[in-house]
């Protein structure tokens, strides 16, 4: 998967959790919690959504990794290696 | 055991059970919800009687916000369970006043109309009432620190008569104290935010609405619900944890969890282990409802609850006899923004009872102590809000033995043990208590109680 399709991958799966956020502002480089109401409980849906979708595991102690964007592309891209983006599922 | 092995079974198809099925069916996880009973719901669910369904439970939804609010429980939870805002056609409650001895208060939704109503009937303690409500609102209300101190003793800290603290503690403890004569801090600061500075609501079209949505999202989502399937057992492996439960016709289930939302000491007993006496909670109610024949507002009654106290010293504990009808609750089902009863108004009243003395009772005698309570449960309404039998075409009550006999509840104590169990713990591995006992009451906290548990103890500790 390329950066641009992680960073769909990973809208597509806040926008299921959040519905009534608006993502297209969205910076990349800045924490997503810092631009929309996203708290704990939603970034453990953000990781089992990952899970979910493309059988990604996300260790706890590597949230962090996910908090902006880029830091999204940076920790995903290993691990999308091949996989097909899903969106509206 | 049959080859099946379920990630979680959950005992209980209440708001804990079936919140906790939507989480755990939501990210695939094999799940189960077992209720004995035939309808879903719990202690909050419906029935039909001459052609009209009533609702067990459901006075009010609290925790309404606006809907721009995102970062308070309401809106968060629903997020967790993704059922959009708009299917609970949330209509907001008219205004709710607190009445104790002669002294009465009026609440909205958001602060403003209380502070207002503080500082008019307390003139001299709304500095305090001010600094109070500060206080809570800084208060970290999901915070796992518990503070159990005396909530009467503690608003020493801010309010010096001893009237303003009766009010307050008068609709607290009759949304949710456990324990008797007594509210906890904690418990009084989530209530507090919850009631008071959020504030009240009613999905159009009662329980039902939040049950079809609930359960329609559990059934989407792949959960499995079975209804008639009472556990009376709790199957323990060679270790002494949990790996399964036996139901009321033997089959056995397996799994690597159980939730259960029977509560602590019912629970205790599902695995063998004896309960404390302490443990046992013994505060039940009566609750009467009267459909009446005209809207309640044309009554001149246009406040959705009232909660009283006739004396200035409330009692908030199990009463000696029957029922307790110096103090209660008077809700007005219809007095909600939405008129969705047309041309019929809803009063309920509820009292604090008994169960042993209902319980002890043979049919002939329940049958006649419930006409002669309900007559003092009408007329005490009467007293504080509106005595609703001249306009009355349909009427129904029930009882301490009532709550029992649908719930399972020890004692039919509505809001379970005194004794509340945070982490969920009664000390069998791979068993968790979510609801009532693990000690977030209401709707909406059985609610965030089973998210919060399928969360911590079966969806995170999958990822580590
Ligand atoms: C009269 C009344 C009015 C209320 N009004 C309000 C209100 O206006 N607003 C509000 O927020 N809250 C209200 N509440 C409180 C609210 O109903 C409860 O806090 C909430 O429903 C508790 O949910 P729960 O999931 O913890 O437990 P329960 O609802 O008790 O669910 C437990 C379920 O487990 C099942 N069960 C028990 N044992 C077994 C077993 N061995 N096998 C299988 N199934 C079993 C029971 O049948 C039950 O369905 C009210 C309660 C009552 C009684």
């Amino acid at each position: 998967m390329t950066s641009e399709e992680i960073i769909l991958a990973i809208k597509d799966i806040i926008q299921t959790i959040a519905p009534d956020e608006d993502l297209s502002e969205l910076k990349t480089d800045v924490r997503l919690r810092d631009q929309i109401e996203l708290d704990s409980m939603d970034f453990l849906d953000i990781v089992m959504e990952l899970r979910k979708r493309y059988g990604v595991q996300v260790p706890e102690e590597d949230y962090k990794e996910l908090a902006t964007l880029d830091g999204c592309v940076a920790y995903l891209t290993p691990h999308m290696q091949g996989k097909t983006l899903k969106v509206g599922v | 055991m049959t080859n099946e092995r379920y990630d979680a079974v959950v005992i209980g198809a209440g708001m804990s059970g079936l919140a906790a099925g939507i989480r755990l069916a939501q990210f695939d996880k094999r799940v189960v919800v077992l209720d004995r009973h035939s309808l879903w719901g719990g202690l909050n669910s419906f029935y039909k009687r001459g052609g009209r369904r009533f609702d067990t439970g459901l006075h009010a939804l609290t925790n309404w916000v606006p809907a721009t609010e995102k970062s308070t429980p309401l809106p968060k939870l629903l997020r967790q369970l993704r059922i959009p805002r708009e299917e609970l056609q949330l209509a907001e409650q008219s205004h709710s006043i607190v009445k104790v001895g002669a002294v009465s208060l009026e609440f909205g939704n958001g602060i403003g109309r209380l502070e207002a109503s503080v500082a008019h009937a307390f003139p001299r303690e709304i500095d305090g009432f001010r600094r109070l409500v500060s206080a809570i609102q800084a208060h970290d209300p999901f915070s796992d620190v518990v503070d159990a101190s005396s909530a009467r003793v503690r608003l020493g800290e801010w309010l010096r008569d001893p009237l303003l603290i009766e009010c307050l503690i008068v609709p607290v403890a009759f949304y949710g104290s456990a324990r008797e004569d007594e509210v906890e801090w904690d418990l009084f600061v989530v209530l507090f935010r919850s009631m008071f500075l959020e504030g009240l609501a009613r999905p159009m079209g009662g329980i039902k609405t939040l049950l079809d949505a609930l359960k329609k999202r559990f059934l989407d989502c792949g959960g499995i619900l079975r209804m008639r399937s009472g556990v009376s057992r709790i199957v323990r492996d060679a270790h002494g944890a949990a790996c399964g439960v036996q139901l009321d016709d033997g089959e056995l289930l397996a799994c690597e969890r159980v939730l259960s939302s029977a509560g602590r000491v019912e629970t205790q007993r599902l695995c063998d282990v004896p309960p404390q006496p302490a443990e046992v909670g013994q505060l039940s109610f009566c609750e009467t409802t009267s459909v009446l024949s005209q809207p309640t507002r044309s009554l001149g009654h246009t406040a959705t609850m009232v909660f009283f106290s006739t004396s200035e010293h409330f009692a908030y504990r199990r009463p000696a006899g029957l029922i307790d009808t110096t103090s209660g609750v008077v809700c007005a089902s219809d007095n909600y923004a939405h008129h969705e009863f047309g041309e019929a108004g809803i009063v309920r009243v509820t009292c604090l009872a008994n169960h042993a003395v209902w319980s002890g009772l043979d049919d002939e005698a329940y049958a006649a102590a419930k006409t002669q309570v309900a007559q003092e449960m009408l007329a005490a309404a009467g007293r504080v809000a509106l005595d609703p039998r001249p306009w009355t075409s349909a009427f129904d009550m029930f009882t301490p033995k009532t709550i029992h006999r649908y719930t399972g509840h020890v004692n039919g104590a509505v809001y379970g043990s005194p004794v509340k169990a945070r982490d969920g713990s009664i000390g069998v591995d791979k068993l968790h208590l979510i609801g009532t006992d693990q000690g977030t009451l209401g709707i909406i906290g059985s609610l965030l109680s089973g998210v919060t548990a399928a969360n911590r103890h079966i969806l995170m500790a999958n990822q580590r």
